[in-house]
Parts: C-alpha cells; structure tokens; sequence
C-alpha cells in the first residue's frame, strides 16, 4: 500500500518534469523562431532561394567561364546548354557574370550591414548605458543623421571618394547606423535599470563588461532584426549607385551594374535585364521576409 | 503650439547648415575649381595668381564658406564648369518637370495605397489580403530603376503601348501626349512608397477594426463600407501625413534615378550629367536645392500633424 503510494507519486513527480520541460522548450528562442518560419511558408521558401543565392555565389569560380573575358565570336548569344543565360554584348558568359556579380552584391550588403550593426551598436549602447549630457549630444547627432537625404548625399561622396568596394561599404554604412543606435539605445535603457545588470555593477563589474556581457547578449533579438533588413537595404541602395555607375566599377560586376550594362540593349534583349533584376529582387526580398519573422518571433510584443 | 513651431524651425535651420557645409567640404577637397574658368595656359603666373587671389580661393575653408554661403542665401550658385552659365537659372528652368513627377507619384501613391491598404486590413490573410500584401513586399524589395526598366521592357518593347523616354513627342503639345509620357515614370517612383503605405495603412487598419468604435458603428448598422472607409480611413490617415514627409526624402532620391531610367528633362538628368562631368557647382546647387524641398517638407508635415491631431496639439501645450 504504501509502496504503491510512492510509485505513483514518483510517477506523478516524473510526468510533472516531463510537462514542465515541455513548457521550458516551447519558450526557447530558437523553437519561436523554428515555429515562426513553419507557420509561414512564403518565408521558409525564402529561406530556401536565399541558401541557393548564397551558395551559387560561393561556388561561382566552378563555373568555366572567366566572368570578364572578352569574346567578339560569341556576342549577344541566346540562352543554350554552353551559355545558360547566354552571352552580354561583349561576348562574356551571362550566368557567370551573375553569380560573380552575386558575390560582390552579397558582400557589400554584408560588410555594410555588419559595420552598421556594430557602429550603431556601440553608439547606442554608450548613449543608453551612460545617459546625461553624452546621450543628449549622441541622439541629437543621431536624429541630424536620421535626417539627412542620405541617398543624394551617397551620391556627392561616391563622386568625390575613389570608387570601389571598400568605399562603398563605408559610405553605406554611414548613412545607415543612426536607425540602429537608436533601437539599441532604447533597449539599453530598459536594460540598465533591471536588476542583475544593478546587482553585477554593486559586485564591481566594470562598465565595459556589464556592456559586452549583460547588454549585447539580452538586446541580440532587435540587433538581429535590424541586422537582416540592413542587408537588404544596403543590396538595394548598392544596386542604385552600381546602376548609376557609382558603385562597382566596370568591368567588374554587380547586379547594379549589369542592369545598367543591360539598359543599352533593353529592347532586343530584355533577358538581359531581367536576370539581375530578379537576382536582386529574391534577394532582397528574401531578407525582408526573414527579417519581419525574426521581428514577430524575437519582438512578440510589437506584432499581433 | 508656435513654441513648437520655433523649435522645429531651428533644427531645420541647423540641418541645411549641416547639408550645405558637408556638400561644400566636398567641393573644398576636390580637384580642381572655378579658377580654370579664368585661366588660360599662356597666361603669366602672376596673372594667375591675381586671379584666384581675385576670386578669394586663396583664402581659408571656412572663409571661402561663408562668403559662399552669403551668395547661396541670394541664390547664387556659381557658374556651371561644364557649360560656362549661371546654375542657379539653368537648375530652376527644370525644375518644374520633376516636380511634376514628384507632386503626381505622391497622389498616385496615397490614392492608390488607401483603398488597398484598407482592403487588405478589412480581409485580414484571405487570399486577397495575401495578394495585396504580396505586390506591397515585391514593390518593396525591387529597385526602383529595375522596376522601371522591367515597365519599359513590357509597354514599350513588347506590346508597343507607351513611349520610353522623354516628357513631350516632338511637335506634340497635347496633355494627352504628356501623359502618356509620364505613365511610366509616375508608377516607378510611387512604387516604393506605394508599398510601405500599403503595409503601413494595413497595420493600421488592423488595429482601428478591433477598437470599440468599430463595434458600436457596427451595432447602429453602418455599412461594412462606410465603417471602412469613413470611420477607419480618418484615424488610419492620421499617421500617414508624417510618413508623407518622411518620403519626400525617398521621392527626391527616387526622382533622380527614375529621370536617369526615362530620360525625363528634369533637375535629375541635369545632375546626373554634371556628376559625370564632375561639375561641382551644379551637383552642390542640387544637394541644396533637394535638402531644402526634404526639409521644408518634413517641417510641414509635423507641423500639419500637430494641427489635425487635438491630442498632439493638447500635448505640447
């Protein structure tokens, strides 16, 4: 009798762990953000294109094309089994070009968009984490920066600075940090004021730690968020200078600069166009998507 | 509420100033300037000397600023280095066509994206909601210029319906020709706006449907459509007048890629030239002439926000 009573107890105990783990897993992060992208399937096949984007890129020196080697016998060239998306009008493989194009694309959205995530990052960390007088000066800085017509003036810098890809990434990603500063500066706010980062300070945690250790973990969500829309942002804008011929520089290729290569024979041979401009389209769209599931799963609070 | 007012004025004041020094840093640094105009290679050093001495380029950066700045506020630009005129009248001649490309993609954008927002807010994930928030997601992610060339690639190319460039056919003074020519141009740049409105009155409208309002208009027996369209529109709108603002920006930057794509004879077209011809004094007319249209807009939508708003008007009281 009384042994009975203990096993079922124990019993009871272990169904009770069990359904207790249970509730633990439904909330972990990375099943939200599983169950954000299972609900919705235009993302999860977003997911998919963007992976096949990535690493066609990656793999395009398989391709046995050079992507700049000039061909006078196979100019303007139709699609066919050699020339998978034919030939541009200086006889160079259409496909390969894309795929180099897609790396120099996917890189400057990378690059800006980390540089942006770490300069905004550390500004609105400073400003939120420290306050007073400094966070005044930094968010009136911000906000000026918020302000500016930064495309137009992209432009202005693009003509004066040497053209080329490291430029561009630093042009880009100085028009564009002010938007994470202020998100992060916000988060820090909340943040500082909770009890384990005032119970770290009491025990002598130096500043510097209490930021890089107690803040950037708890404030990741909205810097992944922000992160994935950068990209796609810094794709497009890099797609209109490139357009403009202020970007990537000839014959270097990027989508940008393809479609703008593309312009010239647009009404005989709009294949031509239509292919980087669909690179870019999935692309970017693809990041936006992602970015807005990662908002609903990382920012339950905003959305529904 | 003038208090206010003051206050957003100084902050524009402190962005032009801001424009103005950043787009004059970058003429400072530049190669060259407005001396070669003058100078000739048979002229003596000397002779040289007196003139840049003459046009005060041997002063200091912040010298050359201000006495810049105090012709900049007269509305003098300078001389144009590739075509040896004024800018400030050759800038002005065009800029009446790309505002008219500007002022009609706003009211296609907001008269397009009301409507469809609502819809789309009203049917919340039917496949209509989806098709619309579908179309808003692609004019979102596709670069304007691309978006253009695609249009050009099917009405003109293809199906020979609209012409591709330009704003008038030679010879033809018509309204109906202009706007044939400006269907175009009109559609690319409002697609970007056009498509966060829609996201943006969607949202909106989402939110407004679940307020009680919604439940008593519904109670008295108003129409699905009036509830939509005459209580939801006004409180949905409301937000969008800031966000018209804001887009003045996008509609500015637009506009110059959108008159590159359709060779519109607008201050665009003008500016790509001279960023090819690397003309300084025009593309710095233009940075301000674009800053001032940006800002001046901004102001007026916070300023018009306050007075339709009570409650924002009560707040800063």
């Amino acid at each position: 009798m009384v042994n009975e009573q203990y096993i079922t107890d124990d019993l009871f105990q272990r169904e009770r762990d069990t359904e207790a783990a249970d509730i633990y897993i439904k909330h972990s992060l990375l099943r939200d953000i599983k169950k954000e992208f299972w609900n919705n399937k235009p993302a999860l096949i977003c997911v998919f294109l963007l992976a096949i984007v990535v690493v066609a890129a990656l793999l395009a020196p398989l391709s046995p094309y050079e992507p700049n080697a000039i061909n006078a016998m196979q100019r303007l060239k139709p699609m066919s089994a050699e020339h998978w998306f034919g030939t541009d009008e200086f006889g160079r493989d259409y496909f390969t070009r894309i795929l180099y194009g897609g790396r120099v694309s996917l890189a400057v959205g990378f690059a800006s968009m980390i540089v942006t995530v770490i300069i905004g990052t550390a500004i609105g960390i400073l400003s939120g984490y420290i306050g007073g007088k400094l966070d005044m000066m930094l968010m009136r800085f911000t906000d000026i920066f918020l302000a500016l017509p930064s495309t137009l003036l992209m432009v202005v810098l693009n003509t004066l600075l040497q053209p080329g890809l490291i430029t561009l990434v630093c042009v880009l990603s100085l028009f564009s940090w002010a938007s994470v500063a202020r998100i992060t500066r916000a988060e820090t706010i909340a943040l500082k004021e909770r009890d384990f980062v005032v119970a770290s300070k009491n025990l002598g945690t130096g500043n510097l730690k209490i930021a890089l250790v107690h803040i950037v973990p708890n404030i990741l969500g909205p810097i992944t968020v922000a992160a994935s829309l950068g990209v796609a942002n810094a794709i497009l804008t890099e797609s209109s200078l490139s357009f403009l011929g202020l970007g990537v520089q000839v014959p270097q290729a990027s989508w940008g600069s393809m479609l703008q290569t593309a312009q010239g024979n647009m009404m005989n041979n709009p294949l031509l166009a239509i292919f980087p401009g669909a690179c870019i389209l999935i692309t970017v769209l693809s990041f936006n998507l992602i970015g807005d599931v990662l908002r609903s799963a990382l920012e339950p609070k905003i959305v529904k | 509420m003038l208090k206010y007012s003051i206050k957003r004025f100084g902050q524009l004041v402190v962005i032009m100033l801001l424009i103005s020094f950043f787009s004059f840093a970058v003429i400072y640094f530049a190669p060259g300037d407005a001396s070669s105009l003058y100078i000739s290679p048979d002229m003596t050093e000397e002779q040289k000397t007196a003139i840049i001495a003459d046009l005060g380029l041997n002063q200091g950066m912040l010298q050359q600023y201000i006495g810049w700045a105090k012709r900049a506020i007269q509305g003098d630009f300078g001389i144009s280095l590739a075509n040896k005129t004024p800018v400030t009248p050759q800038l002005l001649n065009k800029l009446p066509a790309t505002l008219l490309l500007m002022g009609s993609s706003l009211v296609l954008s907001v008269v397009l994206a009301v409507p469809l927002g609502l819809i789309a807010g009203r049917t919340k994930n039917s496949i209509l909601d989806n098709l619309i928030s579908g179309i808003a997601y692609v004019g979102m992610s596709l670069p304007s210029f691309a978006f253009g060339m695609l249009l050009i690639i099917v009405f003109t190319a293809r199906l020979r319906l609209l012409p591709s460039s330009g704003m008038r056919t030679g010879g033809v003074n018509s309204t109906i020709d202009l706007i044939r020519h400006m269907i175009m141009p009109c559609l690319t740049l409002s697609m970007a706006n056009l498509a966060r409105y829609i996201r943006y009155i969607r949202a909106n409208a989402i939110g407004q449907l679940s307020e009680e309002y919604v439940l008593t208009a519904k109670a008295k027996g108003t129409s699905d459509l009036k509830i939509l369209f005459h209580h939801v529109l006004k409180n949905t709108l409301l937000p969008i007048i800031t966000l018209l603002g804001m887009d003045i920006a996008t509609l500015v930057c637009g506009s110059f890629i959108v008159e590159t794509v359709f060779g519109w004879p607008g201050v665009g077209m003008t500016v790509m030239s001279a960023i090819n011809a690397r003309d300084y004094p025009v593309i710095m007319a233009y940075v301000m002439l674009s800053g001032l249209i940006l800002v001046v807009g901004n102001f007026a939508a916070d300023i018009l926000y306050a007075v339709v708003d009570p409650r924002i008007r009560r707040g800063m009281e």
